[in-house]
């Protein structure tokens, strides 16, 4: 037996070494070193799922171990065999149970965080901004009503008050997904999407659509300026008092497939088409139905938003 | 039309494809006359209504086309070893993408368990053949030719980029106009057809044609899967059969079913794909489930740890499946309360899963463990699959699913299944009934180094995947960034590992052919259940006479009372099918009718349509009665594969 033990610590301590050292990593995903109040409730919650799952794995893994250590057919075997073995009510019974018990243990936070993303994070006081934001092959818009400005491929936020962004598409489905702050919601053409986020700490984060849609998918990325309710209004205020005014005309071009430049405007295209709503629905699409034929012929290195550079300079 | 609109130009790699497809055809065509098989291939092989042989052709197509799909993924690993890498640029990218997927779920996964089925269901319940020996014929040619549809885009016409889940509106006329999307579609619709044939075939079969004595609760585990996935194949497909011919009219027809304008519900693609999709998932899994339960019970020299409880799981899982699609799409704003219901009925999967893993275990409990290669491949699936399992779980919870969807972390997640389970479980059933295939086992110490490559290249490729999804890395994007990058060149190796991995896998298949000592018993592994009581090879008629089942791993029991299948006194003539031509040449016209659809040349594809139509007519009035063997032959057959 002394054998088979020496046996199992050899397997077991490079396991331990092994999801110890990878945990330890987890601070510096994005995901799991979120900054804003959303992020950090789905962290929680992931981090909360992980322990179940680790105690399951170690007892699966270490099961396992024993079974095909301790019960290979070999000459020196001094382990029972019992061919004939077939059931145990008890056993089994347990082993129904505890699972239950987990997804038990494990849907009450889900829905309890689900039913939460559906408001505005609660640490905020004040009303959240509304930021419609529009995805055209491949590119973002942000439209700011209450500032009347409208932005593409960037976007600046206050922190500490909730965003609520009124997604929808001018043409394929995408999604926003701003890993930094939280998860992720569908664009629909259509249809109007609600999602919350906020930012705790100012920085710059990156965002992209994480909904493939074609050849620009990749970089349909833009960054997100978490700067104070000060700086915000300052940018807001210079934004409309320097930037041209967005013409239906420029709009629609825009609206062609293709890759565009970061640009800002000092109104919103919302004043003639909202793309969430089903009379805008196929604006883009009866504008430009042939311009999808058309092939960027995209190679890596040609993106304008997501250099190298990106990420140094928000962390 | 051009013709340099016609093939694919203009792009190094897809030349190299051209030019190999050629150098093989050619190659195979002058061995064929050479050697002068062309009418030995027709007879034994296209014109076969054996289950033996079509499962051996699904598993040959199967191997083909994890080749294929396997170059794809290696192939968009290398491009995304770097972040500088220009290998590949974003259209080919997303082709490569699309048709690994599309390639790897409807014509490697399926195509490799239906071929197991094929072989093993009917020796397994001591059955001579399918309930419809022509009709098994069909799906297996339908496949065929569904699968040559669909990978004839890449040089011809141009392959699908939409991903393998099309989602509209991106895969309608608007977005992606051209006909790469129509191969998908008319692709998926013919090879499915085939897929439906066989759900029907396999629940008559089981059903109807079970050896006298065994009850349902007697049959071998792997029959049990197989009964269960026909059940979900058939209540699942026609939901995809359906959703591709909607989408279809759409694209040819100008109807605006998923389309932005028009009032179309584009969102209603993702719904019905979805419907069709999660039980898909079981379809795929259900049967490796199968394999490792008698692979298990047969190395471990031991009795199924609880084998009612896994058919009831089985069963669960099953209906479960059906409830759950909404999961793939959490993110698109159903509302707190949708999600919350659809978050449980996703973690209840893992109830029956949990208590199937533990049976595993248990069965391993107090056994005498031989670690042969099949075995090997079983035992890899427990470990592996736990941890694609409880990912699954994380996933299910829909609140922190909107960090994990179109991630990375989803991308590890659904290969730890999908690979642990079903490649795993593919390959453990092609090593464990390959001697009552081909007539000898596959070398050993070759299989484990096939083994040992891909199991832990499999690890190295995809461990690392759940972490670059948490650090934002989405799916399907063609180049990295800097931040993502120690991950991704380990990633890489680790497919290169997997791939070095199923070469040595293909090379035991050439070495053992050459090498392996011929098998005589027909029982090499002392197994369990009735297949194995068949001489090898296998004769057509498959039993003699037909076995009387009196336990659940029938064939063990009558060894230990000195049993055979085989009396000589009870031989009587056996009634068998004709071999036709009519299921390859009906499908092949299928495929090119399909293939004007593709293109949209809509008389041509009526012609083939009216000569699908006459060809069902034909066999309508069809008396063939079939033959018999007379009692005779089958005496002096069975004395020589016995050895009496």
């Amino acid at each position: 037996m002394r054998y088979t033990q020496q046996r199992h610590n050899k397997w077991l301590l490079p396991l331990f070494t092994g999801l110890l050292l990878l945990l330890s990593g987890c601070s510096e995903l994005t995901v799991m070193d979120p900054k804003g109040p959303v992020g950090e409730s789905q962290k929680d919650l992931i981090l909360y799922a992980l322990t179940f799952m680790m105690g399951i794995v170690v007892i699966v893994f270490t099961l396992f171990t024993i079974m095909v250590v301790k019960y290979r057919d070999k000459s020196n075997r001094k382990a029972e065999y019992k061919p004939d073995l077939h059931g145990n009510l008890k056993l089994e019974t347990v082993w129904t149970i505890i699972p239950v018990m987990i997804v038990t243990a494990l849907a009450i936070p889900t829905i309890s965080t689900l039913f939460d993303l559906e408001k505005p994070p609660v640490s905020s006081e004040k009303e959240p901004l509304v930021i419609y934001a529009t995805t055209a092959d491949w590119k973002w818009f942000f439209s700011y009503p209450e500032q009347g400005i409208e932005t593409v491929n960037y976007l600046h936020i206050p922190t500490d008050r909730a965003i609520e962004f009124r997604l929808s598409s001018a043409d394929a489905m995408t999604a926003l997904w701003i890993p930094a702050l939280g998860g992720q919601k569908y664009n629909m053409p259509g249809m109007e999407t609600t999602l919350f986020l906020q930012a705790d700490e100012t920085g710059v984060f990156q965002g992209r659509n994480s909904n493939f849609n074609g050849e620009g998918f990749a970089e349909q990325t833009f960054k997100v300026h978490a700067e104070s309710s000060s700086d915000f209004q300052d940018w807001a205020k210079s934004t409309k008092n320097s930037a041209p005014e967005l013409t239906q005309d420029k709009y629609d071009s825009l609206l062609k497939p293709g890759l565009v430049n970061k640009m800002e405007f000092s109104s919103t295209h919302l004043e003639w088409v909202h793309h969430g709503s089903n009379d805008g629905r196929d604006y883009s699409i009866n504008r430009h139905r042939t311009d999808f034929a058309e092939q960027l012929e995209l190679k890596n290195g040609k993106n304008h938003n997501h250099g190298p550079s990106e990420k140094e300079g928000g962390q | 039309m051009q013709l340099d609109e016609f093939f694919v130009t203009g792009e190094p790699l897809i030349y190299a494809g051209m030019v190999a497809i050629a150098l093989v055809s050619g190659a195979i065509i002058f061995l064929l006359t050479y050697f002068k098989k062309w009418g030995w291939l027709w007879r034994e092989w296209l014109t076969t209504v054996d289950h033996k042989k079509i499962g051996i052709m699904y598993i040959l197509s199967a191997l083909a086309m994890l080749f294929r799909a396997g170059t794809d993924a290696l192939m968009m690993r290398t491009q995304l070893a770097f972040p500088n890498m220009n290998f590949l640029d974003a259209q080919h990218y997303n082709e490569i993408f699309t048709t690994h997927g599309t390639i790897m779920i409807f014509f490697m996964a399926m195509p490799f368990l239906i071929g197991l089925m094929n072989i093993v269901v009917p020796l397994q319940i001591g059955a001579r053949d399918f309930a419809f020996p022509y009709v098994n014929a069909m799906s297996f040619w339908s496949f065929f030719f569904g699968a040559m549809l669909f990978n004839v885009s890449f040089v011809i016409g141009g392959a699908p980029d939409a991903g393998w889940t099309s989602y509209t509106p991106l895969a309608g006329a608007a977005m992606s106009p051209g006909p790469g999307q129509n191969f998908y579609l008319l692709g998926l619709q013919l090879s499915g057809i085939g897929t439906l044939a066989t759900g029907i075939n396999l629940i008559t079969t089981i059903v109807k044609m079970r050896a006298p004595g065994m009850g349902f609760f007697k049959m071998p585990i792997f029959s049990w899967s197989t009964l269960i996935t026909s059940f979900i194949i058939v209540f699942a497909f026609p939901i995809l059969t359906i959703a591709l011919a909607l989408l279809t009219i759409d694209r040819i027809f100008g109807s605006q079913i998923f389309t932005v304008t028009g009032e179309g519900l584009p969102m209603m693609w993702a719904n019905l794909f979805w419907m069709w999709g999660h039980p898909e998932v079981y379809i795929v899994i259900l049967p490796a489930f199968g394999i490792f339960s008698e692979v298990i019970a047969t190395f471990s020299r031991k009795r199924l740890f609880g084998y009612t409880v896994m058919v009831w799981s089985i069963i669960l899982i099953a209906g479960l499946s059906f409830l759950v699609w909404v999961h793939h799409f959490f993110t698109m704003g159903a509302g707190a309360f949708v999600n919350s219901v659809f978050s449980v009925s996703t973690m209840a999967i893992a109830v029956p899963t949990g208590v199937k893993i533990f049976n595993w275990l248990a069965t391993l409990y107090k056994s005498k463990i031989q670690t042969t290669t099949a075995m090997m491949w079983a035992l890899a699936f427990i470990p592996s699959f736990t941890i694609g399992g409880i990912t699954g779980v994380m996933l299910g919870m829909a609140a922190a699913d909107y960090q994990f969807h179109n991630s990375y972390f989803l991308i590890a997640h659904f290969h730890y299944v999908l690979i642990a389970g079903t490649v795993f479980g593919s390959f453990a059933g092609l090593v464990y009934w390959y001697p009552k295939m081909f007539g000898h086992k596959l070398n050993e110490r070759i299989g484990k180094w096939s083994f040992w490559l891909f199991v832990i290249g499999f690890h190295i490729c995809f461990l690392p995947q759940y972490f670059l999804g948490l650090d934002g890395m989405p799916r399907r994007v063609f180049h990295i960034v800097p931040e993502w990058l120690p991950l991704n060149p380990i990633s890489t190796v680790g497919a290169f590992g997997m791939g070095l991995g199923f070469a040595v896998f293909v090379y035991n298949i050439y070495y053992s052919y050459r090498h392996s000592e011929r098998e005589k018993t027909g029982d090499p592994w002392d197994a369990r259940t009735l297949e194995w009581a068949t001489p090898t090879p296998v004769p057509e008629y498959n039993f003699a006479v037909v076995p009387h089942v009196k336990s659940h791993d029938a064939y063990w029991d009558m060894k230990q009372k000195g049993e055979t299948v085989y009396d000589e006194s009870k031989v009587e003539p056996v009634h068998m099918p004709n071999s036709t031509g009519q299921p390859f040449i009906m499908t092949a016209i299928m495929f090119f009718a399909s293939f004007a659809l593709v293109f949209e040349w809509i008389w041509l594809a009526v012609a083939g349509l009216i000569g699908v139509l006459v060809i069902m007519g034909i066999r309508s009035f069809d008396y063939d009665e079939g033959y018999h063997i007379d009692s005779e032959e089958i005496k002096q057959t069975e004395r020589s594969v016995r050895g009496l």
